[in-house]
């Protein structure tokens, strides 16, 4: 025993004495300013990185920095600059489009990158057997959903072909403006096919090619490490045509999971970017340092969704007593430091030049009187009901500011319910709940990511609303229609309907929030949150 | 000592099964599945992934098919991480968690032992008060308030110690592993304690201090053997435990271990995950257990012989 800790004793003093190097150097991000490393919060361990498997914000955050599609986007403007495609040509009617793909740009092991490479990945994406969650992003194209749901076994049915090495023709259903968007989505990423197929079946989702060491990419960087909830480091890809352009020598994406490590993480300066600030930190970086903090608009709705087929709230009058019973300002000043914005629609404003219907506001008089009219003046003899949100204390503090201002304004008890992520989802398929939180990131910009949920068969619908003339606007009269302005009157109307009938009960835009150090430059705020590295430098001033 | 060895195994396979399968049917009774997101899926979509996976097959199936597979070493794909193997996370994860774990093992042992000891030395003196109050705050207080308390005061107002990491930076190590060895340290500290205060009114104690040997020697060469048995009695499922990663102190101090899988797996439900993770730390909290037992015996010739009747 006395030797063995005699060795323990030996053991834990060097480890204290391997301390003493830490502290007082340079900090990750000085050396990252020095080198080109862009140090990057990103929240989660990425689940992968194949473009046409993952979901989430923290996969496409690397997935944009390894891939490049047909077009990208401008950070500033969002406005799409060419990509492989260096040119490309819109036919009358809007629904052909022929790109004509750069004769420089190339795969990561030096292959080119050719319009067979995109039909390709595009015949994998759509695959009936990969399952991959974005298909329908690909819809808009000629029998595209045909084809994905295994109806049309043809792939050459699809509108999509090789014209040449070079050209590309993809031939749209009908004239979606926004589908050169939709081509810098990472489910239309190109994959580089010899590659994939060496570790196995193309449409098998769990084929491990997409790992460091045997990705192939095309984008302005490559992967160089990757260790599982450690961090992902991807190098500057010397063969990207553009790559006199790219600044940056690396970034390094760590997965934060801990917002409030993150935050430290940033204040010891060992990042450059988080994903995060947490609630209770805005304030202080405000005051002392507002040049770090980057909160904008994202296009994104919080807002409640009321399972319109069950007492009391079947009712129509009763939803809108509620919804104009909130004091949406109060709420956003006072319980979660004016991060998100006050709103009164689905779509948030200023989606590329659209504006939102206004129906109603806050107005708890007129909402009395429908609660009058609905048969509990005074709130007498109302039943009550539940109000949902998956557990998290942000959301509660929201769903208690609710509760309080029905409770002062319309005199009625609601009882808050929380459930573990998972299970409240699953609340939500069997539509077992009566008013339930609920949040959407637009996936383009453009109405339509918000309209189509609730459409009458939508599966993201899950609230008994259902509109002849709403389904009739949103999947046929402004899908059809050219002209930008009169759809967004289509939209508009759609809207209204929407929110005349209020299966949802709107509540606030999403803003992103992020700490950024200043010696970044290049990252814009956008309301896609979207970055191209290509623009992103360090410049620590000096 | 074979037999008893070949009893405590034999034992332990219907303990290892009992888990698989009571996990097996658990995690799949839970609400909400393994690709149920924010944005709903087509039918089409979700029969693919589905079928991918085999959950498309009758529930006995399923579970023969899983038993086979781990059987052969192969705990199967996450559904969560597609291309990569539940095998392969875990692991990746484990040498790092390992090497915690023991960083923390060793600092409880120390720490804990030296206090017990000498709290037990003088018992009810302020000697004893002040070690075994500290072990009484060490086991409340929770890793998410230690590790950012000492993040708080050495990594920031003092800045001596790096904030997070594993490996990246000199000394990241020591934080972390005293934050998890703490609430160990703890327990050691009382369960040596109690376990010298035992030994210390032995009768050959006594001996020994009659033979005139000097204080030191008594409490080193005689006392020490048998007062420390709780200790290592604890010391197998304690180990075991720190294996399988401890999710706080992974989180708070990013590092790349075991623990942050155990955690997430449940939320994301990725079923094969769950069940690798579960199998894994029951298996390691049995052999430990098995060790711990076997090493105990050892020590103390008379469990071997109790169990021989």
């Amino acid at each position: 025993m006395p030797q063995i800790r005699a060795v323990s004793f030996v053991l834990l003093f060097s480890l204290f004495l391997s301390a003493c190097g830490g502290g007082n150097s340079e900090t990750r991000v000085e050396a990252g300013n020095r080198e080109g490393v862009l140090h990057f919060g990103n929240h989660s361990e990425p689940q992968g990185l194949d473009p046409h498997i993952v979901t989430g914000v923290p996969e496409n955050h690397i997935i944009l920095s390894l891939f490049e599609g047909l077009v990208s986007k401008n950070p500033y403007t969002l406005e799409v600059e060419p990509g492989v495609a260096e040119s490309w040509e819109i036919s009358e009617d809007g629904r052909v489009y022929t790109f004509h793909l750069r004769n420089n740009a190339k795969w990561s092991n030096g292959d080119p990158v050719t319009a067979e490479d995109f039909r390709w990945s595009w015949q994998r994406a759509l695959s009936p057997i990969l399952g991959s969650e974005y298909s329908y992003m690909y819809y808009g194209i000629v029998n595209a959903e045909a084809y994905n749901k295994g109806d049309m076994p043809d792939f050459s049915q699809v509108g999509v072909k090789v014209l040449d090495t070079l050209t590309l023709e993809v031939t749209l259903i009908s004239p979606v403006p926004y589908f050169l968007q939709l081509t810098d989505h990472h489910s239309m990423y190109p994959i580089h096919r010899s590659s994939v197929e060496s570790f196995g079946a193309a449409d098998d989702r769990i084929a491990p090619w997409a790992r460091e060491g045997s990705i192939v990419t095309n984008g302005a960087f490559v992967v160089t490490e990757w260790q599982v909830n450690s961090h992902v480091r991807v190098e500057k890809n010397p063969l990207y045509w553009d790559a006199d352009k790219v600044k940056l020598n690396a970034i390094v994406f760590y997965p934060t999971e801990n917002l409030v490590t993150e935050e430290r993480m940033f204040r010891d300066g060992q990042l450059h970017r988080t994903e995060e600030i947490p609630l209770e930190k805005i304030a202080t970086y405000r005051q002392e340092q507002p040049e770090v903090v980057a909160i904008a608009p994202w296009i994104g709705s919080y807002f409640y969704m009321i399972n319109t087929t069950r007492h009391p709230l079947d009712d129509v009058r009763v939803r809108k007593a509620l919804a104009m019973s909130i004091d949406r300002e109060l709420v956003s000043e006072t319980v979660i430091q004016g991060v998100h914005l006050p709103s009164t629609s689905l779509v948030p404003p200023g989606t590329l030049g659209y504006e939102p219907p206004k129906v109603f506001s806050y107005d708890p008089e007129q909402a009395r009187a429908l609660l009058a009219e609905a048969g509990y003046p005074n709130g007498e003899g109302f039943p009550g009901f539940e109000l949902l949100y998956n557990t998290h204390e942000d959301h509660r503090k929201i769903a208690v500011a609710l509760q309080q201002m029905w409770l002062e304004n319309l005199n009625i008890n609601v009882n808050l319910v929380n459930q573990e992520w998972k299970v409240y989802l699953d609340s939500h398929n069997n539509m077992n709940y009566d008013m339930s939180r609920r949040g959407w990131i637009g996936d383009f910009v453009d109405p339509y990511t918000f309209l189509n949920m609730y459409i009458s068969e939508g599966g993201n619908n899950n609230t008994g609303f259902a509109n002849a003339r709403y389904d009739e606007i949103v999947l046929k009269e402004a899908p059809a229609e050219l002209d930008r302005d009169k759809r967004y009157k289509l939209y508009r109307e759609a809207e209204t309907i929407l929110l005349e009938n209020m299966p949802i009960l709107p509540v606030f835009t999403y803003q992103f929030k992020h700490l950024i150090q200043t010696s970044v430059k290049g990252m814009p705020t956008n309301i896609m949150d979207h970055y191209n590295y290509k623009y992103v430098s360090l410049e620590p001033q000096g | 000592m074979w037999r008893f060895i070949t009893f405590r195994i034999l034992q332990s396979i219907p303990v290892i099964l009992t888990v698989i399968t009571v996990t097996f049917f658990l995690v799949r009774a839970a609400p909400g599945g393994p690709f149920d997101s924010e944005k709903a899926v087509n039918a089409q979509v979700k029969a693919a992934l589905e079928a991918r996976y085999q959950l498309d097959l009758p529930m006995h199936e399923q579970y023969l098919s899983y038993l086979s597979d781990l059987f052969a070493g192969d705990m199967g794909p996450s559904f969560y991480y597609p291309g990569r193997s539940v095998n392969d996370l875990i692991f990746q994860g484990l040498p790092i968690t390992a090497e915690l774990g023991l960083y923390a093992l060793i600092f409880a042992l120390l720490v804990g032992t030296l206090a017990g000891v000498f709290a037990a030395l003088k018992p009810n003196t302020i000697q004893d008060y002040i070690p075994m109050s500290l072990a009484m705050i060490g086991i409340c207080m929770p890793s998410f308030l230690l590790g950012p308390l000492l993040v708080l005061i050495f990594g920031i107002w003092l800045d001596i110690m790096p904030i997070s990491g594993w490996g990246d930076t000199p000394g990241d190590k020591v934080l972390p592993s005293i934050t998890l060895g703490a609430m160990y340290a703890a327990y050691i500290a009382r369960l040596s304690r109690s376990g010298m205060l035992e030994i210390m009114n032995q009768d050959y104690i006594r001996t020994a201090r009659a033979k005139g040997l000097p204080e030191h020697t008594v409490v080193i060469r005689h006392a020490l053997r048998g007062g420390l048995l709780p200790v290592i009695s604890y010391l197998g499922p304690a180990f075991a435990a720190l294996l399988s990663g401890s999710f706080v102190v992974e989180t708070v101090f990013q590092i790349p271990g075991l623990g942050r899988f155990y955690i997430q797996a449940a939320f994301n439900r990725d079923y094969t995950m769950i069940l690798g993770t579960t199998v894994f730390l029951s298996t390691l909290i049995v052999v430990f257990n098995l060790l711990s037992d076997v090493l105990a015996a050892w020590l103390n010739p008379r469990l071997r012989y109790q169990f021989r009747q």
